[in-house]
């Protein structure tokens, strides 16, 4: 077989057709990540509720959505949802209030991949709650907070640390987990592939051309990652002499004083 | 309170008069029984923790809580705000019957809310200090006054540069926690609980995780307090500390109150013997 590097680069640089697919990628990842954060978030405290039934139906989400494939989920949603619907369709090709490239397809997939996500984010978001001290919230508590406002004003913003690393590493998934979209007929990277090889006939040249667009998007997100986590002084000790916000806090709960710290 | 306001050995920490001054002076209780206790009785799982304990303190009273470990000293003192729920008995603060509401002639626990409201006039303060390290020392000390009491930023920041002072710790504003020392944390949560004007103050040997030479600075703060009226139940291994300042000692032994008293008569004529034993193993 023959690799052409002259389809490879005209498919990658067919800007009219790749750009779109590249935006439609990133707004779905985007927007996908963020439903999940929400949902996430609110299944990770109904999971901490002491009502048996919003505790149940925390679990039952997780379980049910951790379990199953998100290309079926994808599929059911976009396909099952408007059976069960009988005549209206919930996802035409646009949407009179929505851009062009927010399509009815679009919006199944970001919302299955959105729902999806918030099953793993709240394990995420579960796993930084317990990581802080119980201490924490007790001394928020005989302050007279409420549960809610010690929730979100102490036990939240310390959780971050804990929660901000696999939230890069979920974001970074759901970028290429965007691909199965072309399942229900989103063009984004993967479906404007297969339009370009059946015509050609040459698989190799746009796949390869697609992978090095996911790559570039997964690294530049890597970087931002990074850098994210440096300024959180997540596991990264600070050279500067002033430790930033979170190195601060990193260095705290043992209660003790810091060795040399300042006093 | 009848301490006399003399000097006290072992510290150099300038802690000026006028604690209560910096929250608009002392709070008072509206009623003259502040903490009043009745036949509590507590278990975790089968643990009978607190048997009967019935403890009543008076305005203006200090009373230590003395006890071996695992006596339910601390358990004691986290059931009087509530942070640990009690099986049986009765436990109110300034009046008001705190984590249960009567129904039907039996006890209910009352609506977190509710909870969250009584908690305000009951300050406390740990042994781990339990700091919110991701706030400044200034930050900490406001945060109750503003999200719960909705306090305007600007009084609240007044009210807590006074604290600092109080406590002796101006310059230390805006440190977060972890660039303090434990003596200096502990005296910023002190601060932080008296920024909710309590009526009541529990400590939870406030001293026993601080370096020795951080100890001196915590229980000054305290003394002061003490001399100027604030009413606080102070469970420490500090004997000292209970003789100069405590009006009445509380004796705990497996999960009963054994004995209390007066510091002079507590100290020099124990009549128990769990107490006896206890003072010639501590003292
Ligand atoms: N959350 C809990 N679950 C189960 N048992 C507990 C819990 N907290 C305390 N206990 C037990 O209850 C008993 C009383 O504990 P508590 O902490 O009140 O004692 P203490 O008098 O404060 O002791 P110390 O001087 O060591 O602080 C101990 O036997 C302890 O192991
Ligand atoms: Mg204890």
């Amino acid at each position: 077989m023959q690799f052409d590097t002259n389809e490879l680069v005209s498919f990658m640089t067919n800007w009219s057709v790749v750009l779109p697919a590249i935006v439609t990628t990133i707004l779905m990842a985007i927007l996908a990540q963020l439903l999940g954060i929400v949902l996430g978030l609110v299944a990770a405290l109904a999971g901490r509720s002491r009502n048996i039934a919003v505790h149940g139906i925390a679990a039952v989400y997780v379980w049910i959505f951790r379990g199953t494939p998100v290309l079926v989920q994808i599929m059911l949603l976009y396909f099952g949802v408007p059976a069960l619907l009988g005549g209206a369709d919930p996802f035409p090709n646009t949407y009179p209030f929505l851009p062009a490239i927010m399509s009815g397809p679009f919006v199944a997939a970001m919302l299955a991949l959105g729902v999806n996500e918030g099953a793993y984010m709240s394990e995420i978001i579960r796993a930084g709650i317990l990581s802080v001290d119980a201490g924490q919230a007790e001394a928020a508590k005989s302050l007279g907070m409420t549960p809610r406002k010690t929730m979100s004003r102490i036990v939240l913003p310390q959780a971050m640390r804990v929660i901000i690393p696999p939230l890069g590493n979920e974001f970074n998934n759901m970028l290429k987990t965007t691909s199965l979209a072309s399942m229900i007929t989103v063009t984004e990277l993967v479906m404007v592939a297969q339009m370009r090889y059946a015509g050609t006939f040459k698989p190799f040249e746009p796949l390869v051309g697609i992978s090095l667009y996911y790559l570039a998007m997964t690294t530049v997100w890597g970087f931002v990652q990074s850098r994210i986590e440096r300024k959180l002084g997540v596991g990264l000790a600070r050279s500067d002499d002033e430790p930033g916000f979170w190195a601060r806090t990193l260095s705290m709960s043992r209660g003790a004083p810091r060795a040399g710290g300042m006093r | 309170m009848t301490t006399p306001a003399g000097h006290i050995h072992g510290t150099d920490v300038k802690v000026s008069h006028d604690l209560l001054a910096a929250i608009g002076g002392a709070p008072t209780a509206s009623t003259e029984l502040v903490v009043d206790a009745q036949h509590v009785d507590k278990w975790f799982g089968k643990l009978h923790v607190l048997q009967d304990v019935s403890l009543q303190v008076r305005r203006q009273e200090v009373v230590v809580i003395l006890g071996p470990s695992g006596s339910g000293k601390t358990t004691f003192i986290r059931c009087v705000n509530h942070l640990e729920k009690i099986q049986q008995g009765r436990i109110s603060v300034n009046g008001h019957l705190i984590g249960y509401r009567e129904g039907d002639g039996k006890l209910v626990e009352d609506k977190e809310a509710n909870i969250a409201r009584q908690r305000q006039e009951i300050g406390m303060v740990f042994q781990r200090f339990n700091l919110f390290p991701h706030k400044t020392a200034l930050e900490n000390i406001i945060e109750a006054p503003v999200q719960v009491k909705g306090m305007a930023r600007d009084e609240a920041l007044e009210m807590g540069k006074a604290l600092l002072q109080r406590v002796g710790l101006a310059a230390k504003a805006d440190a977060y926690p972890a660039q303090l020392s434990g003596g200096q944390q502990q005296r910023v949560a002190i601060a932080r609980a008296l920024a909710m004007k309590p009526a009541l103050m529990l400590f939870d040997e406030p001293t026993s995780a601080l370096d020795p030479e951080m100890i001196g600075e915590v229980l000054e703060v305290m003394k002061e307090l003490a001399r100027e009226g604030m009413t606080m139940i102070v469970v420490t291994h500090e004997m000292g500390f209970a003789r100069e300042v405590a009006d009445r000692v509380v004796m705990m032994d497996e999960g009963r109150v054994v004995e209390e008293g007066t510091p002079d008569a507590f100290f020099s004529n124990p009549t128990n013997d769990r107490t006896k034993s206890f003072l010639a193993k501590i003292l």
